[in-house]
């Protein structure tokens, strides 16, 4: 609907050619979303100017709230306030035991053993909690682009296993999103970073976010972002700063060990705003409110606060190293050292990186919002708006995907940092004469026996025909695609038994839960949809009005009778008080009005520019 | 090989798979490189980031379902490609492969009993290494005899592989997976004790 935007031959800008993709960091603390505009990425503010989104969703009977408002109620109602939920993507009600004590909500078993967390809005997963906040996203994105997304990019650690990876991405499309690319954090920052300053070479991200710690090592060449290893801790981030640093006040006002789960999460709170003071001061009061209206004074230094974090920075270090062998890099061919996270901050966390590397790390790009950036400029080259873009990922698997064999032990076919996509096959066979059936595990992680890796799939390849052991020739072929998504498949080769299974981790949700979930959202999907049409109106409506109003300043004098120009004075009014306060199809409705009473306005304008252009040729010709 | 840029698909605006997308090369025509086990590595680099400039996923993500499906073969075809000339090991393997050699990774295994003598040794002392004073400088050693005793058997399997002593060859191939397992085990036991550091 862009009658009235006539431009030069040559420089058609076809609207509908610009597919709207977006961008999203779903972090552990904060979630930000990023989209190109007119060649720049930068992230979108809300209808405050805030760019940060809070990961936080509260939940009470009468509905739910996402951001800044459920953060504010995180103090008064924890238990139905969800922070931090990237940490409990992909875990099953098993893992969440080794987290206990970390987490303050309570818990119930769900369909294959899908952890659900109990709050006053009734009981919701992980996904589901995820899910609220790409919708605020969606919506923000929506609004301000103008437009429904075609796609949109979405981060994950690069630590993040397979369970891990399926559950963001369930979470995208149960917030109704088209998900191009799970894309992983460091490889996002180097995007932001590589593409701005044409580097070449090995660079390493150090990316430390609320709740998450990852390592890449890069190498950047002609545009081909090839990641040679990544390493990291998925359960490591600046939480567990604060949470070091909350021990350590409760331990100096001699709090009792357990208290409730409001005072905790003020504690976590004070914790918080000590570390983040200390980053430009060597010191900083403390005010904690230690039982009933008793309060505890105290001060903490910028030294001390490095002692509690040590151990944790070292263990950072360590991944470091690790990533660096496995990349067969030594320390000095990096040439760069991109730091991320917002824990990045900490001046002590900056000098330890510094040293291990032997150079300053690069911090230009705001740490909050470059994995942002790096998403959107990757989502708007795979909406297909950047036809001769050069830049390509190459990304790696962080860990081993194996099969249990004979024993509990593990056979790995992919070997972690191995680039994906990838298909391995290995070949089995059957240890019991007469055997017809075969289980098969399929497991993630780096060690011998099974136990100790993640579980992410069981099934059963039937139909063997009976021969004697050792005889079946069993092919299992593993597929890895561009997301680091995995796909098994079974094959008896002499019969062509055949079995195969998308592994959706046992963690993962349930297809039934899935559809359950969606039809949940289905009933509020009629007052979302009115809204929704309401902004585009809205959005169009503007356009429409900015292009008229440049028309008629161009040519309005030349091409237009006193009569004519007064038709569509009225038709504008029209729509400039629909905009204000109409619905969606009273704005609808003045649009077309002034469509109409353009019509002949935008005939003539198009004849003169069609005249123009062959003024312009015929010049050219006699030349 | 294919065009640099895939022609355009009247339909989507969105790249087609190269026609001459061959499974039917091997891993040295694929890569347009001799077939010989010295290794032009630059010549590599660049024949494996130009392919996947034509095939990798990205590329076909406004595409159609199928071309996206190709385009996934494709790509982890020409990775497995490159990871296995980039590896000595697996190049070497693999080009006794298509001289017909057949491995078997069940029964295979080397049998020269001064060889195994020298394995059990390098095995003891990697197994002693956490003892010593500097453990993680004592396994960095062990490391570097480990490769230099491997590039000496890739040395001689390039000679084996030139005369055509195929039967030479393989068990040189046999041999140098040993000291790939001593490298891994090395680079275990340095992540062990880097955690047990901590």
């Amino acid at each position: 609907m862009a009658l009235l935007q006539i431009s030069e031959p040559g420089m058609s800008t076809n609207p509908h050619e610009h597919r709207l993709a977006v961008g999203i960091d779903l972090g552990t603390t904060n979630s930000l979303v990023a989209s190109v505009r007119s060649g720049m990425a930068e992230t979108l503010p809300d209808a405050e100017g805030r760019h940060l989104l809070p990961s936080v969703v509260h939940y009470s009977a009468d509905g739910v709230t996402v951001g800044h408002e459920a953060k504010r109620r995180a103090a008064l109602d924890p238990l139905n306030t969800i922070a931090s939920v990237k940490r409990l993507m992909g875990r099953g009600v098993e893992d969440l035991k080794t987290l206990n004590g970390h987490i303050p909500y309570e818990f119930v078993a769900g369909e294959g053993g899908v952890p659900r967390i109990r709050t006053a809005g009734g009981d919701v997963t992980p996904v589901q909690v995820s899910a609220e906040i790409l919708k605020v996203l969606r919506e923000r994105a929506e609004a301000s682009l103008g437009g429904e997304l075609s796609g949109a990019v979405i981060t994950v650690p690069a630590y993040f296993d397979d369970a891990q990876r399926q559950a963001t991405k369930d979470a995208a499309t149960l917030a109704g999103l088209n998900v191009f690319r799970l894309l992983n954090e460091p490889t996002a920052a180097a995007i932001a970073y590589g593409l701005d300053k044409g580097q070449e070479g090995v660079i390493a991200v150090y990316d430390l976010g609320g709740g998450t710690f990852d390592i890449s090592i890069l190498r950047l060449s002609k545009g081909v972002f090839q990641v040679l290893a990544t390493g990291g801790d998925s359960a490591l981030g600046g939480d567990d700063f604060d949470r070091a640093i909350a021990e350590w006040i409760m331990q100096e006002a001699g709090m009792a060990g357990e208290s409730d789960h409001q005072r905790m999460r003020k504690l976590m709170m004070d914790a918080c705003a000590a570390k983040e003071a200390l980053s430009d001061s060597d010191e900083t009061e403390l005010s904690i409110q230690v039982a009933g209206d008793q309060v505890w004074n105290g001060c903490i230094t910028c030294e001390q606060m490095n002692c509690l974090i040590e151990p944790l920075i070292n263990k950072t270090l360590a991944a470091c190293r690790r990533a660096l062998r496995d990349a067969g890099v030594e320390r000095d061919e990096v040439i760069d050292v991109v730091m991320v996270g917002g824990s990045t901050r900490v001046p002590h966390v900056r000098q330890r990186v510094a040293e291990f590397f032997g150079r300053e790390p690069r911090v230009d790009i705001d740490p909050d919002r470059v994995v942002a950036v790096g998403a959107a400029l990757q989502a708007d080259v795979l909406a297909g708006n950047k036809p001769d873009e050069e830049m390509l990922l190459l990304d790696v698997i962080p860990l081993s995907l194996g099969i249990e064999t004979m024993g509990g032990l593990v056979e790995h076919i992919i070997p972690r940092n191995t680039t994906i996509p990838v298909a391995r096959a290995q070949e089995f066979t059957t240890f019991k004469d007469g055997q017809t059936a075969m289980a098969l595990h399929v497991v993630q992680g780096e060690r011998d026996v099974v136990d100790y890796n993640r579980s992410l799939a069981r099934f059963t390849l039937r139909g063997i025909p009976p021969m004697v052991a050792g005889a079946a020739r069993i092919r299992v072929t593993f597929q890895v695609d561009a997301d680091g998504l995995l796909n098994v498949s079974a094959r008896e080769e002499l019969s062509g038994a055949h079995a195969s299974i998308e592994v959706k981790p046992s963690y993962g949700l349930t297809d039934s839960e899935i559809e359950t979930m969606l039809r949940d959202s289905m009933s509020h999907a009629r007052e979302d949809m009115e809204a929704r049409r309401l902004r585009e109106q809205q959005v169009e409506a503007d356009r429409v009005i900015e292009a008229l109003d440049a028309a008629l300043a161009a040519d309005g004098e030349a091409l237009l009778e006193a009569a004519e120009r007064q038709a569509i004075d009225a038709a504008r009014e029209r729509l400039v008080a629909a905009r204000a306060d109409g619905d969606a199809e009273t704005i609808k409705r003045a649009i077309q009005g002034v469509e109409k009473a353009g019509e002949a306005f935008v005939a003539r304008r198009m004849n003169q520019s069609i005249r123009k252009a062959m003024a312009g040729h015929r010049v050219e010709e006699f030349e | 090989m294919a065009a640099a840029r895939a022609s355009t698909s009247e339909a989507h605006g969105a790249p087609v798979i190269p026609v001459n997308l061959d499974f039917s090369q091997n891993h040295f025509e694929l890569m347009g490189l001799p077939v010989s086990f010295a290794l032009d590595r630059a010549a590599l680099e660049d024949a494996y980031r130009r392919l996947q400039g034509q095939l990798h996923p990205d590329r076909f993500a406004q595409s159609g379902d199928q071309e996206r499906r190709l385009a996934v073969q494709g790509a982890a075809w020409v990775n497995e490609a490159y990871a296995t000339l980039k590896d000595d090991t697996r190049r070497a393997r693999y080009l006794l492969t298509l001289k017909g050699v057949e491995f078997n990774d069940e029964r295979d295994t080397a049998s020269d009993p001064a060889f195994l003598m020298e394995q059990m040794e390098l095995r003891e002392a990697l197994e002693e290494a956490p003892e010593a004073a500097d453990p993680l400088g004592r396994l960095d050693a062990l490391s570097g005899d480990i490769a230099a005793r491997r590039s000496a058997l890739s040395a001689q399997f390039a000679e084996a592989l030139d005369a055509d002593r195929v039967d030479e060859a393989k068990t040189l191939v046999l041999k140098m997976r040993f000291y790939d397992k001593l490298r891994d085990e090395a680079r275990r036991t340095a992540e062990r004790l880097e955690d047990e550091l901590l």
